[in-house]
């Protein structure tokens, strides 16, 4: 098994938050994982990336070749489309529908769309929708993750219990409001 | 015990598994996640491991040599450029040695992700002539940290831990030892004299040093890091390939069913001659893959040759930037995989200052004064504010090296620029812009010092920044006239008072600092939400 993820969005989102509850979920799983992100700058608003990648067997390289991504997660649809030249030819695209507009001359919402539509596995969800209409506006990355999981090819029990331990030392509550999340993800991705 | 762990965090707690301490460090891109882990760490704190962060790597590298003297061990972590801030210390430590272990751990930054050039520090430890490792993946780096400590204590030197972004800020899972390893005792220099650097010491101690690298070559060439491994021996190849640190990995990647040429993986320098002649007599060609500057290839290709040695220099391989796994396919002549081009509609999205930051209302003011002013120009520094290059604010004319804002505005004022401004951010300041200001003070230069100040160092993400709460009495001490000393708050509802202090402090023929203070946003926020955690 191996599954090649880029994580994407805009800084300030927390594309981080879902590449830790994966990489728990898979150690747990005993499989390999390599996880390259760029940070060090803190200013929020710029374009931020992290490659995942899990196998069955050692992983050497931190990075993910060009053409050959199997799941592009992002939080945000121009992130998602900036990093279709890594996807592979029947690679998911999975991506928040909200769109984050801080720069002049930022698409419309419909050639967003439209340019999204020439890939053949794409998921678009309204996590920020989801997430208000569930009233849980901090779990909108937990709703992608649902979505994504599929495409993940991981058992969902094991992103469940990775969230019960990364959200462990936050309460009860928070556990089961993002695994809630979760669940929202996986249903409306259908 | 198994671990998820950023590069970063392996190094750290190798660190500590080898009983270090202190750690010596000012915060920097791609290395500031090692001084943290190891501030968080159980072990400094049961231990009272210092790891306090330093005012810049000049002052990390004395202090580290410091404990050293006294016999313990003690890491020192920069980024790259930061070596260029410590090289001093850094190069006579090899003169005078070590007693206590002392690695110098650098992170370079390839692609400069974060920073203002791409200089591969390897260049630094030849230069001084100290042994060099470097980690091909988290678990080496978790590993040769004790063997570091060891190495150092061992030939009496300060040993150089190269990683570069890739590893220093990728996770995997480490295997680490249970026990941390106990402290040295306090214990002095056999050889006291060593670190009284007078010519006849020096004279002595640099025969020494160049004697030693016979010993330290051999160790690399015997090296259970270093290997050369031919797919079947005895047989001629076409092609071999060296590979440094972490480029290991890429090769590894083009190759899933094994390399069909002779490697030579290298994670210990000095480069390991023996084995690359061993390499060169059973290969056509020789293909160096290597992370940053082509050190090794030139040192290669300088004696073999062009055409028997390929790599950043000829081509072959990305002269500039990271390497990846297209481009190391490439040079094997393999086609890249790309199916999907990247979209047209897809434009770049820059990071900006955050919303609400105080350096936004600096600048604002900034460019209101200075659109009076036909010649007037901004030096400015590293740190957030760098973003007052870009739109929407075009403010600054320069971001060179840490403190340079204020030394470039006095030596334009010198030389008739007027009105000249500086500006720069209190850790900045604090780590190597005071000796500046002091210059302009002894020549009463015509300069206006903006030191915008958010209590912190926040572009490396939030950390003690060295002047907090006594930038006034550092300027004032340095001979900065009270007068002309001005501190503000900056927030949008006075921005015409900003406006018009600079516009006072412009006209003063002499150093005026203005002191904007306002703390980072994302500092603050951490800060609010931290005390709301703690009172549910
Ligand atoms: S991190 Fe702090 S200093 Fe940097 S841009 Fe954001 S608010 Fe400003």
């Amino acid at each position: 098994m191996k599954t090649d993820i880029i994580l994407a969005g805009v800084g300030g989102q927390g594309i981080l938050s879902i590449a830790t509850i994966i990489g728990e979920a898979v150690m747990n799983e005993g499989l390999y994982i390599k996880q390259a992100e760029v940070h060090g700058m803190s200013q929020r608003g710029g374009s931020v990336e992290s490659s995942l990648r899990i196998s069955s067997d050692p992983i050497y390289c931190d990075l993910i070749a060009e053409g050959t991504a199997d799941v592009i997660i992002s939080l945000e649809p121009m992130e998602a489309l900036r990093y279709t030249p890594f996807l592979s030819k029947e690679g998911w695209i999975i991506t928040s529908s909200n769109l984050f507009a801080n720069v002049p001359n930022y698409p419309e919402a419909e050639a967003l769309k439209a340019e999204l539509a020439n890939y053949p596995n794409v998921i678009l969800i309204d996590v920020e929708g989801l997430a208000a209409e569930n009233n849980m506006k901090k779990s909108g990355n937990m709703i992608l993750l649902g979505a994504a999981s599929k495409a993940l090819g991981l058992d969902y029990a094991l992103l469940e219990n990775a969230i019960a331990t990364v959200f462990a030392s936050k309460g009860a509550e928070v556990v089961e409001m993002n695994k809630k999340a979760l669940a929202i993800g996986v249903e409306n991705a259908k | 015990m198994k671990k998820l762990l950023l590069g970063d965090q392996a190094i750290a707690l190798g660190a500590l598994n080898a009983g270090i301490s202190g750690v010596y460090a000012y915060p920097g891109t791609p290395s500031t996640e090692i001084t943290e882990f190891i501030q968080g760490s159980p072990i400094t704190k049961e231990r009272g491991i210092h790891s306090r962060w330093c005012t810049n790597e000049k002052t990390a590298m004395e202090a580290a040599l410091g404990a050293s003297y006294v016999g313990k061990r003690a890491l020192v972590c920069m980024k790259h450029v930061g070596m260029n801030v410590c090289a001093d210390p850094f190069v006579n430590s090899a003169m005078s040695g070590v007693n206590g272990g002392v690695v110098v751990l650098v992170a370079d930054d390839p692609s400069m992700h974060s920073s203002q050039n791409e200089q591969d520090s390897r260049f630094y430890a030849k230069f001084a002539m100290v042994p060099s490792l470097e980690p091909s993946n988290q678990q080496e780096a978790y590993d040769m940290m004790g063997y570091a400590f060891e190495l150092s204590e061992q030939q009496g030197l300060p040993v150089m831990v190269r990683v570069t972004t890739r590893m220093a800020h990728s996770r995997a899972v480490v295997e680490i030892a249970d026990a941390p390893r106990a402290e040295n005792e306090l214990s002095f220099p056999k050889t006291p004299g060593n670190y009284v650097l007078l010519p006849a010491n020096a004279t002595r101690r640099n025969k020494e040093v160049i004697a030693q690298q016979v010993t330290l070559e051999n160790m690399a060439c015997e090296s259970q890091y270093n290997a050369l491994i031919f797919p079947e021996a005895g047989k001629r190849y076409e092609k071999g390939v060296v590979t440094c640190g972490i480029a290991y990995n890429y090769l590894m990647e083009t190759f899933p069913d094994g390399v069909p040429f002779p490697v030579l993986k290298i994670t210990q320098y000095p480069i390991p001659k023996k084995l690359i002649k061993e390499l060169a007599d059973a290969c056509d060609q020789i293909l160096v893959l290597e992370e940053g500057q082509p050190i090794v290839e030139e040192l290669i290709g300088g004696v073999l040759g062009s055409d028997k040695v390929k790599g950043r220099l000829t081509g072959d391989v990305n002269r500039t930037g990271e390497l990846t796994p297209d481009t190391v396919k490439a040079a094997f002549g393999l086609a890249c995989e790309k199916v999907y081009e990247k979209s047209q509609v897809v434009l770049p999205r820059p990071p900006a200052l955050c919303q609400g930051c105080s350096h936004r209302d600096v600048y604002t003011a900034l460019n209101d004064v200075i659109n009076e002013y036909p010649n007037a120009k901004v030096f400015s520094d590293i740190g957030c504010y760098t973003l007052g290059a870009l739109p929407p604010f075009r403010t600054i004319s320069s971001c060179i090296d840490m403190g340079a804002s204020i030394t470039m505005a006095k030596g334009a004022a010198d030389s008739g620029l007027f009105p000249a401004i500086a500006v720069i951010g209190d850790s900045t300041f604090t780590h190597s812009g005071m000796t500046g200001l002091l210059d302009a003070i002894n020549s009463k230069a015509s300069i206006t010092v903006v030191i915008s100040d958010n209590l912190t160092t926040a572009m490396t993400g939030g950390q003690d920044s060295a002047g907090t709460g006594r930038i006034e009495s550092i300027c004032l001490g340095l001979g900065v006239e009270p007068e002309h000393l001005r501190v503000m708050l900056p927030i949008p509802k006075n921005h015409d008072e900003l406006c018009n202090i600079i516009r006072e402090e412009i006209e003063y023929k002499g150093v005026s600092v203005i002191v904007p203070r306002r703390e980072c946003i994302q500092v603050m926020n951490r800060k609010l939400k931290q005390k709301r955690a703690n009172k549910a």
